[in-house]
């Protein structure tokens, strides 16, 4: 119910929100769970295991119970929690996992067989017999798994980065952030202050505390005026600092447009930030815990800072008739604060008999609420003290259990937390993580007098490292009594008490995983599930390791916590992926010609990050073959045209240029010729063929290498090493020029008339003679001509500065045409390297070496260079290995596929027959029947033999002869020509 | 992740690439057995503490680093340029 006078929010403009379809009024600064408390709204949700009704339980992002489905546009987001989401006009929730609704959930019968489900229920019932696994058992678990429903429509809500980098990153704007960002950002640093609410205060947002003198509401006001007046203040709410990792690197997500309706399409849903900070305060406060006791889950049982933050920031009261039950002084200030603001308190229990607790409504000290009444809401509570039992009709039961420190950051980069048991809760060690200091109720100072000291000790402790001297100051006086805690974990009683209230983990079930061996506190973890929900355990898991403890004979100090990980609260994976989705998955590289290609209605294929032309169909063609197979019998006849911009060129200088490539490649380059090209194999240092590509002496001092389009990257990687890990004292300095130039293919017997046209100078045959390389110039344009060929054909590539590329590509196609010829695409390109067995990455794709692919002649004796030592390997040298041929179908038009499997004809096709496999397959135009290269045991040694190729995939079996892998023009005429 | 280049300062993780041991510095000759080369080539250490290890700053100054870095801390002690080592030929 909502009380008038209390509260912050302004209570003049209702705003109207829907919960389970029914409309309620709430106002600005509303949660959905204070809303909901307002309108007398308590049970909200069912739980996951027994669906027994569950209401709120807490106030803030720890909460377990309150889970809810947020409907917005056309998209639905499960398990939000309804004390995060803040409502707006005609916001649309629905609760989750109960059928066919909140109030009569069919199954809730789970919670009648309960005692059949406890802990280790699956492990233990779905094991036999094991064919039941995959037609029953998964099924029904699958159904009834889950919390809310996952929305399978795309997410097309905008998500966003971004980078920020500080002196100080400041978590949390409660008492303690604030006032670290105050005095820090006076000293001058450049302070970032993160908060996870709408709105900084923190725990003062829910008191009543008086600070110098002020109402704690002003000192938070005045705070945040001179924090928004500094230039060197960041102040970033609505935003969780999720996860802390190496060197000072946080990840922080920011919440934009959750708490407003759908504006406008483009509105950024979420923001990632990374933050790099060189210190940072933890200022993340603290979370009340509950109390074991019989029925402590029903809706209306809240955590007492719950009801006292409900009321003094919402003005809203959980119960007509509340009730406490409390082991610590912090308790007091609840009922303090209820009673002031008029609300009905139907008893204050304290498990201490000596409570110093003093006021006008029913006390009862050294008592313990051992039972609760009240099918779907709290009706009334069951309390034992020295006296006797008795039962007291409450619709509300505020538990405080005492607090436990926000920890979970310091705990991320795996460092385990220590055990205090003045105050009977878990802190940080000194320095955790490196930077990081934890201050406030994060640190275990549970008042605000207290969590003040500890940061003006900090951040004196902070300026003092950074050489920053300033006055040490006191700090701002706050009214606030002392916190004094005698722990209560569990109260005694047969009634089934819980823990974790989203798992459904019962005190019980503490004691039969002990009692089954599983008693270290990660066992018990994963055999309870305590801990496993979307809350992690923050409100249940230190009662549930007290329980353990006390179950296996330990100390709490000796049982420890589990291990705390990223992310703190849930996070959308859109915002982490934010700008890496599609395209910015796969960023596209075009080449110049690209707008060419596509208006010609090529299709483009990948090659890396690079889109290239597969065909160029032309009217009246059927399929790719068709065009395929045309392009190739032109490039054979006559002169055709390919973009071959892609493969990787790197550009090397310096008088060792030669000596670098001699160590780099298995031939040697020192001894080439100025203008001349020749081709060269890259091997690993273990031995097998890492790339290969031509290199041209350009000058005296500087080569030109290619790479292929696929390993352009790691190449150069490999040549950075090299240089600088085996010859530095190798004088050579080397960049990529991909990107710089543009790089045209014309192959074919009429390519030396295409490319005479075009140059300004017609071409001397005899200086152009196969592998000669050098600067020609196109209509006044430097270029570089390079004679070498990837078709087989008389060829030429003709390089020219990327800004000129498509210019040039409209020329030779145009010079191309006139000469009977055209341009040509991959699968063109494909077909006649394939025909001219030339290999690519398909053949040598790691496994192979050089010995494998026919090349052990390019492994030259005179020298060292990478791979050399390695590829003596006696096993590399077996002439039993699988070696590379060709294969060649004839009398067939099914199709040879890459990837089938080689099989002697009279084998059956086993794994233990295998020959080897076909790695790439293609119609040949020239042939007129399907080739292939492969690798074949013993293959250079059974050219003329019959084999069967096994496609396992397609179920074919098709009979092919073993030959010579160069299909075309062996002796090399006419690329020569 | 933050690493600091010698030339560029401290850089984000995901500038660099990463490669491996910095063994991989102490390429054996052309006449060592096969087992030396084996060893230099196969055989690493699963260092719990100190370890060095080869870092390319691809995404800046393309400088290949030794990394000595901490497994258990995840702290990073010290960053050269590998022609800084003193374990290359000069």
């Amino acid at each position: 119910m909502r009380i008038a006078s209390q509260g912050i929010l302004n209570q003049d403009k209702e705003i109207t929100f829907y919960f389970d379809s029914k409309p309620y009024k709430g106002f600005l600064g509303d949660t959905v769970a204070s809303a909901l408390l307002a309108n007398d709204v308590y049970l909200v949700g069912r739980s996951f295991k027994y669906h027994r009704p569950r209401g709120i339980l807490g106030i803030g992002s720890e909460e377990p119970n309150a889970l809810i489905s947020v409907h917005k546009g056309r998209r639905v987001e499960p398990n939000v929690r309804a004390t995060v989401q803040e409502i707006y006009q005609g916001l649309i929730v629905t609760s989750q996992n109960s059928w066919p609704n909140l109030k009569f959930d069919a199954l809730a019968t789970n919670d009648i067989a309960a005692r059949f489900l406890s802990a280790g229920f699956y492990y233990k019932t779905f094991m036999w017999p094991p064919r039941f696994w995959e037609a029953l058992y998964e099924p029904i678990i699958r159904r009834a798994a889950g919390l809310g429903r996952l929305d399978s429509k795309t997410d097309d809500d905008n998500y966003d980065q971004n980078f920020l980098f500080c002196d100080l990153l400041i978590i949390g704007g409660g008492p303690s952030g604030l006032l670290s960002a105050l005095l820090t950002a006076r000293a001058g640093l450049d302070v970032i202050l993160v908060d996870e609410n709408a709105i900084f205060g923190g725990q003062l947002r829910f008191e009543n505390t008086i600070i110098d003198g002020d109402h704690c509401k002003d000192w938070v006001d005045s705070c945040l005026v001179e924090l928004k007046s500094l230039d060197n203040v960041r102040m970033i709410s609505r935003a969780t600092v999720f996860g802390v990792y190496d060197q000072g690197t946080f990840g922080v997500l920011e919440r934009l447009s959750h708490h407003v309706q759908n504006s406008e399409n483009d509105a950024v849903l979420d923001r990632y930030h990374r933050i790099v900070a060189s210190s940072s305060i933890l200022a993340s406060g603290s979370i009340e815990r509950h109390i074991a006791f019989g029925n402590n889950d029903r809706p209306g049982i809240m955590m007492a800072s719950a009801v006292r933050g409900y009321l003094n920031h919402y003005g809203v009261s959980a119960g007509k008739s509340v009730s406490i039950f409390g082991n610590n002084d912090d308790a007091f200030n609840t009922a303090y604060d209820l009673n002031n603001a008029g609300v009905e308190i139907a008893a204050y229990i304290d498990s201490r008999s000596d409570a110093g607790i003093q006021g006008d409504f029913p006390i009862f000290r050294g008592a313990e609420v051992y039972d609760t009444g009240g099918r779907l809401a709290l009706e009334h509570i069951c309390i034992r003290d020295e006296k006797g039992e008795r039962r007291i009709q409450t619709d509300c039961l505020g538990v405080a259990g005492g607090w436990n420190p926000s920890i979970h950051l310091s705990c991320h980069t795996n460092s385990k937390p220590e055990w205090n048991s003045e105050i009977a809760a878990f802190t940080s060690k000194e320095n955790s993580v490196p930077g990081m200091k934890v201050v406030g109720s994060a640190n275990g100072h549970f008042t605000t007098s207290a969590c003040f000291k500890s940061v003006l000790e900090v951040v004196n402790e902070l300026l003092n490292s950074k050489g920053i001297k300033i006055k040490s100051k006191s700090p701002p006086k706050a009214s606030d009594a002392d916190y004094n805690i005698s722990p209560l974990w569990a109260v005694e009683g047969h009634k089934r008490a819980w823990l974790d209230f989203q798992n459904d983990v019962t005190t019980k079930d503490i004691k039969q995983s002990v009692a089954e061996n599983f008693s270290s506190v990660e066992h018990m973890k994963r055999y309870t599930t305590q801990g496993m929900a979307t809350d992690q355990g923050k409100g249940s898991n230190v009662i549930s390791i007290a329980l353990l403890a006390d179950a296996s004979g330990e100390s709490i100090e000796s049982t420890g916590t589990t291990t705390f990980r990223p992310p703190y609260t849930p996070i959308s994976i859109g915002a982490i992926g934010s700008s890496g989705r599609d395209k910015g998955f796969a960023p596209e590289r075009f080449t110049t010609t690209h707008s060419t290609s596509i208006a010609l209605a090529a299709p483009m294929i990948e090659a890396g990050l690079w889109y290239r032309p597969s065909y160029y169909p032309k009217i009246g063609e059927n399929d790719w073959l068709q065009s395929c197979n045309r392009e190739v019998l032109s490039v054979r006849k006559n002169v055709g045209i390919c973009d071959v911009s892609t493969l990787g060129k790197i550009e090397l200088q310096g008088k060792d240029a030669g000596k670098f490539l001699d160590f780099v490649y298995t031939n040697s380059f020192s001894s080439l010729a100025v203008g001349r090209v020749r081709y060269g194999l890259m091997l690993r240092e273990d031995g097998f063929v890492m790339d290969d590509g031509t290199s041209a002496r350009l000058s005296e001092n500087s080569y030109l290498m290619t790479t292929t389009t696929a390993a352009a990257g790691s190449v150069m990687r490999h040549l950075d090493f090299v240089h600088q890990a085996y010859r530095p004292d190798l004088d050579v300095r080397f960049v990529s020029v991909t990107e710089q130039w543009a790089q045209f293919a014309v192959s074919g017997p009429r390519s030396r008339d295409v490319i005479s046209s075009i140059l300004d100078e017609p071409l001397n045959k005899k200086d152009w003679s196969f592998m000669a390389c050098g600067e020609v110039k196109v209509m006044g344009v430097k270029a570089r001509l390079f004679r070498i060929s990837f078709s087989g054909e008389l060829g030429f590539e003709l390089a020219i500065p990327s800004r000129y590329g498509a210019s040039l590509f409209n020329v030779l196609k145009l010079e191309a045409d006139q000469h009977g010829g055209g341009i040509y695409g991959m699968e063109a390109m494909n077909v006649m390297r394939l025909e001219k067995g030339f290999i690519t990455h398909a053949e040598i794709d790691g496994r192979a070496t050089a010995y494998d692919v026919g090349m052990q002649r390019m492994l030259s004796q005179k020298k060292d260079f990478i791979g050399n030592k390695m590829a003596q390997r006696p096993g590399l040298l077996d002439p039993n290995r699988e070696r590379l041929v060709g294969l060649k179908m004839k009398g067939s038009t099914s199709s040879l596929k890459a990837g089938s499997q080689l099989f002697n004809i009279y084998d059956e096709p086993l794994a233990d027959n295998n020959q080897g496999f076909i790695s790439s397959a293609a119609f040949s135009p020239v042939e007129n029947c399907y080739v292939g290269l492969a690798f074949f045991r013993r293959g250079p040694e059974r050219w003329g033999e019959r084999i069967n190729a096994v496609n396992f995939m397609a179920d074919t079996q098709l009979e092919c002869e073993v030959c010579n892998p160069v299909f075309y023009d062996p002796d090399g005429n006419k690329m020569h020509a | 992740m933050r690493i600091l280049c010698p030339n560029c300062g401290e850089r984000d993780i995901r500038e660099f690439y990463y490669r491996g041991s910095a063994q991989d510095l102490h390429r054996p000759n052309l006449e060592d057995s096969l087992s030396d080369w084996h060893e230099f080539l196969h055989l690493r250490d699963n260092t719990a503490g100190e370890i060095r290890d080869l870092w390319y700053h691809e995404k800046g100054c393309n400088s290949w680093l030794v990394v000595t870095r901490n497994t258990v801390t995840h702290e990073i002690i010290k960053t050269e340029l590998v022609k800084n080592t003193g374990e290359v030929r000069a």
